[in-house]
């Protein structure tokens, strides 16, 4: 698809030299000189506008060349109006050549010219001059502007409000407003003439015109709306399609709520529809006389007394009436099946975005809204579909006293299990709830407890999803969740590769005959370990923080861990880990973090075997342990039976060196009278005791078959940690002391089986010599080595006696700096 | 609105750095976000932010096709339905800022070394998007040949010029139903024919 004649098309546009680029304009401007512009000059027009366009820097265009250029912009032949259009697009109008848009007349400007004019505008200023005079357009009548133009009007406004909302003016919103209700309820309900040529609009009527037709086939017998077919479209039926397509953003810019509505004002709105409502007259038709009578419009109210943007609002709830209503038909084609969801989407976003500006609606609406939802929620195939609906049922539910459980069931519960694997309805979901988690955390109180389910959509696309999680993942940790929240997150490549199990077993025959088949698939489906993956695949919370036999269950899944899309889950883990402890430590107490604590110490060991998964998930343990001792030191108690076990088992020295370090070290500094008073000197020589066992260990023989030797960190962290404990019990000052000079005799010049690099055993030695003679005087060993928090923050600008000379001497450089 | 709609290679290309796209086509709707700048720099920062785009949908691209596991069918021109049919797609998450000034999602189609593209304001119907942006693809596959060898895509970029002016005039995503996307491809066809 892409060829090397592309790739060497663009080098040479980008690569062009100055000298040949100036000959071929001025060739250019010769062609365009000619009477007639055929073939050559449009190829030329092609290549100018690939070599501006292929590199990001500009290029100007001679001005005689850009004068032909604008010129050419009004062209007859439509493809001189996209080249020229295209080519001015990519270089800057000469200057004092800028466009004057208080001057420009849209009615002579065809789509190409409009979008570069509008692609061109600097200041805002711009935009309200060109909009005032489209807008002009727009009042004229029918006849005097060429038809064609009116058609790209709307889309052009829309472009233009979505950045320049103040461009309007209310005159020009009230204009529009009421030219969008004809268009959208007052358009022609029979079908236009020549269909054949392609043509847009009616010619002169030769035979009696046919009524619109629905999707199914059937006669039409309500107004036209995006659903309706004919052999061909008169134009207001155009508009009345481009209406549509810009009424939702047209709702939400001009018609939103201002935050300050109280609840009296509400309650007078309500007073007045429903008292509007009560009166059953017809709707006054505008210029189009049809006599259908229309169902949705028999029931609605009376909308002649209503103000322009009110009616419109009215309108566009009769609009997305019809649309739900005419959904229900069975379309012939595909397109015009998928067209009707769209519009099903459509139609309950202005439903809500008008139920929203007035709360009267929402009864009116709410019976079709349910109907909905009863047709829809069985078929998975319209679930985008109901996302709208619990938008709805979000912000409106309350009002109507509806119960809403149903549809939580279906967004927390069915959709994440079954449609976990959909990209579109993943980012649909979890934008729903990123926009409204507020309301949700507070309506929908089982939202937490469906955890397991949401992180199904992370497991199987990480790299998609990752960015909505770092959004919602704070909301989802909550004291009642947290541990199984941990263990749900480390296990999450697990799920990842039991999701891929279940949709190939889903897939795949029961047993496939002379095919390899994979052993983890036929774990999946075998009844005794079956259960293990069911625990993963589990919808909600609640039912156990994690399983007895997860090493199983990681051993089943061996074959998992080079697939693709497990690393790429594994990926994510820790940047979720890290998150989670951010979280945690602001919602939890000391007992649940000291329960964090021995989750991270027991899964240290049971982890997911992906090379480096291990490693990183260790590094984001020790720095959370720091962390959390930090924060609370008293911690170190609550486990300290475990975090010595841990710390006592030399094993661990190897295989799990970095967390090992950092426990180390926290028991070192925080196992003190001064962290905890419960801390006993009995506490204290039984750590000290295993940390030495260890120590000895390591120093006296080379490292087990297949492990490193332990890095000097691991070391110097033990003699650290074992010289802060004696400093606080004197009694074992005498064994540590023993300990170090042994040390510095035994390696003095002789190479040792458990170091092998010199640089290390040196640096390892001094750590030692340092420690020893700082034990030598007790009484200031401890407060070298444990200092006390007063001195290690510092605090000098606080103190009187030390801030005021620091404070005159600043004072002094200031004054002296002014006079220079 | 769809802000930009675009199609960019989503393979290695030699030129380029491992991560890079090259840009074959981009139509941005619409005036610029930016006011306080030249117009040189308004387009230098439309250029880069494209860029940005293209990048971020080319990472997604390979990260799909590598956990899917599925192989590349090399296609011939004639089986443009297939190559749609067989198409990656994905939505990409873009944060207010990084580049846009607000949030997009940006949905993609992959198909083969190429990637549509088309950038969409936050509050936009998707499921219409969905079904544009396979509509456009298909169109650009037929008309322009771009399952074969040629680099029409390059010289003949004025057709998608025409084809997003009747089906994403001035970004504006629309509502038709067959016989009113019938009478737009019609038209269309009438200008591909010239």
């Amino acid at each position: 698809m892409y060829s090397h004649s592309s790739e060497s098309l663009i080098q040479q546009a980008r690569e062009i030299q100055e000298p040949e680029l100036q000959k071929f304009y001025s060739r250019l401007v010769k062609l365009l000189q000619g009477k007639e512009l055929g073939h050559e000059t449009v190829d030329s027009l092609q290549r100018l506008y690939l070599i501006l366009s292929a590199t990001k820097y500009t290029r100007m265009l001679p001005s005689d060349l850009q004068k032909r250029l604008r010129s050419l912009l009004l062209s007859q032949s439509e493809q001189l109006q996209v080249l020229s259009a295209a080519v001015l697009r990519e270089t800057l109008p000469l200057s004092g050549q800028e466009p004057n848009y208080n001057q420009e007349n849209p009615a002579q400007l065809n789509s190409h010219a409009t979008a570069l004019l509008i692609s061109q505008a600097v200041t805002r200023t711009d935009l309200s001059f060109f909009c005032a005079q489209l807008l002009r357009c727009l009042e004229g009548r029918p006849s005097e502007s060429p038809a064609h133009s009116l058609l790209y009007i709307l889309p052009v406004l829309n472009t233009i409000l979505t950045h320049n909302p103040k461009c309007l003016t209310e005159d020009h919103v009230t204009l529009v407003s009421k030219k969008l209700v004809d268009w959208l309820r007052y358009a022609s309900i029979v079908q236009g003439g020549g269909a054949s040529s392609g043509r847009f609009f009616t010619g002169p009527r030769s035979r009696q015109p046919l009524p619109i037709a629905e999707l199914d086939g059937t006669v039409s017998g309500d107004f036209f709306t995006v659903l309706c077919v004919g052999q061909g479209f008169t134009e207001d039926q155009w508009m009345n399609v481009y209406s549509f397509s810009m009424l939702r953003h047209w709702l939400l810019t001009y018609h939103s709520v201002s935050n300050g509505n109280t609840t009296v004002d509400a309650a007078n709105r309500l007073q007045l529809s429903l008292s509007l409502s009560l009166s059953f007259s017809n709707d006054d038709r505008s210029e189009v006389d049809g006599s259908v009578v229309s169902m949705v419009s028999a029931t609605s109210s009376s909308s002649r007394v209503l103000p322009p943007k009110e009616r419109l609002r009215e309108k566009a709830f009769q609009y997305c009436q019809r649309l739900i209503e005419q959904s229900n038909r069975k379309a012939h084609k595909k397109t015009d099946t998928e067209l009707q969801k769209a519009c099903l989407v459509e139609a309950v976003y202005i439903l809500d975005c008008v139920c929203v500006e007035d709360a009267s609606l929402v009864y009116r609406t709410f019976p079709s809204i349910k109907a909905l939802f009863g047709r829809l929620s069985s078929d998975l195939l319209y679930a985008r579909v109901l996302l709208p609906i619990a938008q709805f049922c979000l912000n409106h539910g309350e009002l109507a006293a509806v119960d809403c459980d149903s549809m939580w069931k279906l967004v927390f519960g069915r959709f994440p299990a079954e449609l976990f694997s959909d990209p579109f309805l993943a980012h649909e979901l979890l934008r729903f709830l990123r926009l409204n988690l507020e309301n949700i955390q507070l309506r929908v109180s089982q939202y937490t407890h469906f955890f397991p389910n949401l992180l199904k959509f992370l497991a199987w696309d990480s790299p998609a999803v990752v960015d909505d999680f770092v959004d919602l993942l704070p909301s989802l940790v909550t004291p009642g969740t947290t541990v199984e929240l941990l263990h749900t997150l480390l296990d999450l490549p697990c799920l990842s590769a039991t999701l891929v199990l279940q949709l190939r077993s889903a897939c795949l025959p029961i047993s496939e005959p002379g095919s390899r088949s994979l052993a983890c698939l036929d774990a999946f489906r075998h009844s005794s370990s079956r259960g293990l993956f069911l625990f993963l695949l589990r919808g909600e919370a609640g039912s156990g923080d994690t399983i007895e036999r997860l090493d199983d269950l990681h051993k089943l899944l061996a074959e998992a861990a080079d697939w693709p899309r497990v690393i790429h889950c594994a990926q994510t883990v820790p940047v979720l880990l890290h998150i989670f402890f951010n979280t945690v430590v602001m919602v939890a107490d000391e007992t649940l973090l000291a329960h964090l604590i021995l989750v991270m110490l027991e899964r240290s060991s049971l982890l997911f075997n992906i090379p480096t998964y291990i490693k990183e998930i260790h590094r984001v343990f020790s720095c959370h342990l720091l962390r959390l001792c930090k924060l609370h030191p008293s911690l170190i108690m609550y486990q300290s039976h475990e975090l010595l076990e841990f710390a006592g088992t030399t094993a661990n020295v190897y295989t799990k060196e970095e967390l090992y370090t950092h426990v180390v070290w926290v028991l070192g500094e925080y196992l003190s009278v001064s962290c905890d008073s419960r801390c006993s000197v009995r506490l204290i020589t039984s750590c000290f005791e295993a940390l030495e066992a260890v120590l000895f260990e390591i120093t006296s023989s080379a490292p087990p078959p297949g492990a490193t030797c332990p890095a000097p960190r691991a070391i110097n962290a033990l003699m650290s940690a074992l010289a802060k404990l004696a400093s606080r019990s004197h009694d074992l000052i005498p064994r540590v002391s023993l300990f170090l000079s042994k040390l510095r005799t035994l390696t003095r010049g002789r190479s040792v089986p458990w170091c092998s690099d010199e640089e290390d055993l040196v640096a390892i030695v001094t750590r030692g010599e340092e420690l020893w003679s700082l034990l030598k005087t007790p009484s200031i060993a401890q407060s070298v080595l444990t200092p006390p928090p007063h001195v290690i923050t510092p605090q000098s600008h606080r103190d009187n006696n030390v801030a005021m000379p620091l404070g005159l001497r600043t004072l002094s450089i200031l004054a002296q700096s002014q006079r220079h | 609105m769809v802000r930009c709609f675009l199609i960019h290679t989503v393979c290695p290309v030699s030129a380029l750095s491992a991560g890079e796209s090259r840009v074959l086509y981009s139509r941005v709707f619409g005036p610029d976000e930016e006011s306080e700048r030249t117009p040189e720099e308004r387009r230098l920062l439309q250029k880069e932010k494209i860029a940005a785009v293209a990048r971020q949908v080319r990472s997604a691209v390979s990260l799909t096709r590598e956990a899917s596991g599925r192989v590349l069918v090399e296609l011939v021109p004639g089986d443009e339905a297939l190559a749609l049919q067989d198409a990656d797609s994905g939505v990409v998450r873009l944060r207010a800022g990084d580049p846009f000034s607000e949030e997009m999602s940006v949905l993609w189609l992959g198909v083969q070394s190429l990637g549509f593209t088309m950038v969409c304001e936050p509050h936009e119907n998707l499921l219409l998007a969905e079904g544009t942006l396979r509509n456009l693809t298909r169109h650009c596959l037929e008309h322009l040949h771009m399952l074969g060898q040629g680099s029409e895509v390059l010289l003949r970029s004025t057709r998608i010029d025409v084809l997003l002016s009747r089906l994403l005039p001035h970004g504006q995503l629309l509502f038709l139903n067959h016989r009113f996307a019938q009478t737009l491809e019609k038209d269309v066809a009438a200008y591909m024919a010239m």
